[in-house]
């Protein structure tokens, strides 16, 4: 499948759940809506398409924005040999997107990470919890609010 | 709060910890254990404890000075983070690299790979009680460095690749000591081969411990040689070829069963394949002009003979480091001015060295890519190291985000060592390369 023809399947099989596509520095990027998310995925995971690899999942906080937060999914393709870039726009008031821990395993830990990092609740993860900071942290450090070298206040000794 | 592992436990089980603070764990790394007797019954990893804000720190600084900190990811195979960040930021910006840059990046990061290998392996090995392997590997490791040491003036953390080109050239009698570098490697992996491949307390150890099926290793986003040793063909310098490696000659070795004794067989073997990259792309540098010897004159003394006349000599700088120098630039370095660091020569000795100098480094100026975000790929010691960046037009990265393949391999070591005894962490754990700077970033 040529590069355009995939897109074109894609948005031929989601025509309400993805808002547009683009191709940037040769990556190809779609964009999806917030709601579509799960099924898009879902979609891309199975036969025709065969993204089996979750290579990368992160978050960007643009703070001045309408939409703040844009959860960015790099998806591989062993058999096909392509990379895919997929966003999701969330706004900056309370942002939740569907959780991809059914789909790929290791979405369990990345989602875990956006949420330590940037705050955003993840919709059905089994574990949500802080990854690489520590019980008691104040705040998300990814966030662009968050000051770059702000003190934490002390925490007791763990047992 | 406590850990999830507490509150699951069952009543008649045993709660043991192991690390963070523990020989095997390579770092500061906690596994959680549920035992039942030496059975696991279940596990929790907990992971951070070298977390130093990476990214935060990335998104304060210029594209230029963020380069050390890329040195601190996988500090065993440094090059390679440098060489990832770098075409991250050639890839925004459009850049094309000298010919010669480009052979000595890949002789560089070939270096790295057979030295993170070699790490990884002497590690497991010694937990395993091959103390001898250690000693035998981390000998070959020093002339490996060597190599590194002369050419970029440190060992470890080196920034020696730069955005449009290496640092400095080559040094004289490079050759030799690559020639030495592989052939002592060659002698030690020999020597490896024979002494683990038909050991029994090894095999007994590795063999169908650990094992991860395709499906698994594909759900867990495993890349690297811990992916291939499953069988699966996925390396990025075959699948996405950067530098030169299209034009190189190489193998892939692939695994079967995907367990310890594969993923040390499959490390094994990609040294072999890198010490033969290493010789075809020694041997595809051509010599250098002659050196740029220690005669020239100094720059206080080139600026009191300039003020009446441009001096005719040649300008020395004596403690810059070797291979570095002024007329070496186009071969090493791209042309396109304003994303590299002006000719020290320059700088000390002329007017519009100094502006172009000041014009690099001042706030708001230097590398500036414009709005957009890429991504960018290389292979890693244990995987595709990837970066994100999204720049807002400035000079420094509105986000930089690094795709650390230890973070996905550590991510399924619950899931491996569930049901097996307490004994088989070790091996599992050691043949997966976990290293702190870059799973905690």
């Amino acid at each position: 499948m040529e590069k355009e023809n995939l897109i074109a399947e894609v948005r031929k099989r989601f025509p309400a759940e993805i808002e547009s596509d683009m191709e940037t520095l040769g990556d190809q990027v779609l964009i999806v809506r917030r709601e579509g998310l799960r099924a898009v995925m879902a979609g891309l995971r199975a036969a025709p398409f065969d993204y089996a690899v979750l290579l990368d999942l992160t978050c960007v906080d643009f703070l001045d924005s309408e939409n703040r937060f844009e959860m960015v999914y790099h998806l591989f393709s062993v058999s096909r040999n392509r990379r895919l870039r997929i966003k999701v726009s969330l706004p900056g008031e309370n942002p939740v997107v569907d959780s991809l821990t059914e789909l790929w395993k290791n979405a369990n830990w990345l989602e875990r990470e956006v949420f330590d990092m940037f705050g955003v609740a993840f919709m059905g993860h089994p574990d949500l919890r802080r990854i690489l900071m520590y019980e008691g942290f104040q705040g998300h450090p990814l966030r662009k609010s968050y000051p770059w070298r702000k003190e934490q206040p002390r925490i007791p000794l763990k047992d | 709060m406590d850990a999830r592992i507490q509150k699951d436990a069952r009543p008649e089980s045993m709660l043991i910890n192991m690390g963070p603070s523990h020989p095997a764990m390579h770092g500061t790394f906690r596994i959680m254990l549920e035992l039942q007797g030496e059975q696991i019954l279940n596990a929790e990893v907990e992971i951070g404890y070298l977390h130093r804000g990476f990214e935060k720190t990335c998104e304060n600084k210029t594209y230029f000075n963020l380069l050390p900190y890329t040195d601190r990811l996988n500090y065993v195979s440094p090059q390679i983070n440098n060489l990832g960040y770098v075409m991250t930021m050639e890839k925004m910006l459009g850049l094309q690299v000298p010919e010669r840059a480009q052979q000595i990046r890949v002789l560089m990061s070939e270096l790295s790979r057979v030295s993170d290998h070699l790490t990884c392996l002497a590690a497991m090995a010694m937990e395993n009680g091959a103390f001898t392997v250690f000693l035998y590997m981390m000998k070959a490791r020093e002339f490996l460095w060597d190599v590194i040491e002369f050419t970029s003036g440190s060992r470890m953390t080196t920034s020696y690749i730069r955005i449009g080109g290496v640092r400095a050239d080559l040094y004289e009698g490079w050759r030799d000591s690559v020639k030495t570098a592989v052939l002592e490697t060659r002698r030690v992996l020999k020597d490896v081969h024979g002494l683990l491949d038909k050991n029994q307390i090894f095999l007994n150890r590795t063999r169908g411990i650990g094992a991860i099926s395709k499906e698994d290793a594909l759900s867990y986003g495993w890349t690297g040689p811990c992916l291939r040793s499953t069988g699966i063909f996925y390396d990025v310098r075959k699948a996405h070829p950067y530098l030169i490696y299209d034009r190189l000659d190489f193998e892939v070795p692939l695994g079967e069963r995907g367990d310890n004794y594969d993923r040390y067989l499959v490390r094994m073997l990609e040294m072999e394949q890198s010490l033969r990259l290493i010789e075809q792309v020694a041997g595809q540098i051509p010599d250098s002009a002659p050196a740029v010897k220690a005669e020239g004159i100094e720059p206080t003394e080139a600026v009191r003979l300039g003020r009446l006349q441009k001096p005719g000599q040649k300008i020395r700088l004596s403690p810059n480091l070797q291979g570095s120098e002024k007329e070496r630039y186009p071969d090493i370095l791209t042309r396109d001015a304003p994303v590299i660091v002006p000719p020290k020569e320059d700088t000390y000795t002329t007017m519009e060295g100094l502006i172009s100098h000041f014009l690099f480094f001042m706030k708001g100026y230097g590398i500036r890519p414009p709005k957009g975000d890429v991504y960018f790929s290389v292979e890693g010691g244990n995987g595709e190291v990837g970066f994100y960046i999204v720049s807002d037009g400035t000079d420094r990265p509105y986000r930089l985000h690094l795709r650390a393949p230890c973070f996905h391999l550590v991510s399924a070591l619950e899931q491996l060592i569930k049901g097996r005894f307490v004994a088989d962490v070790i091996p599992t754990f050691g043949s997966m390369n976990m290293i702190g700077g870059e799973l905690d970033r």
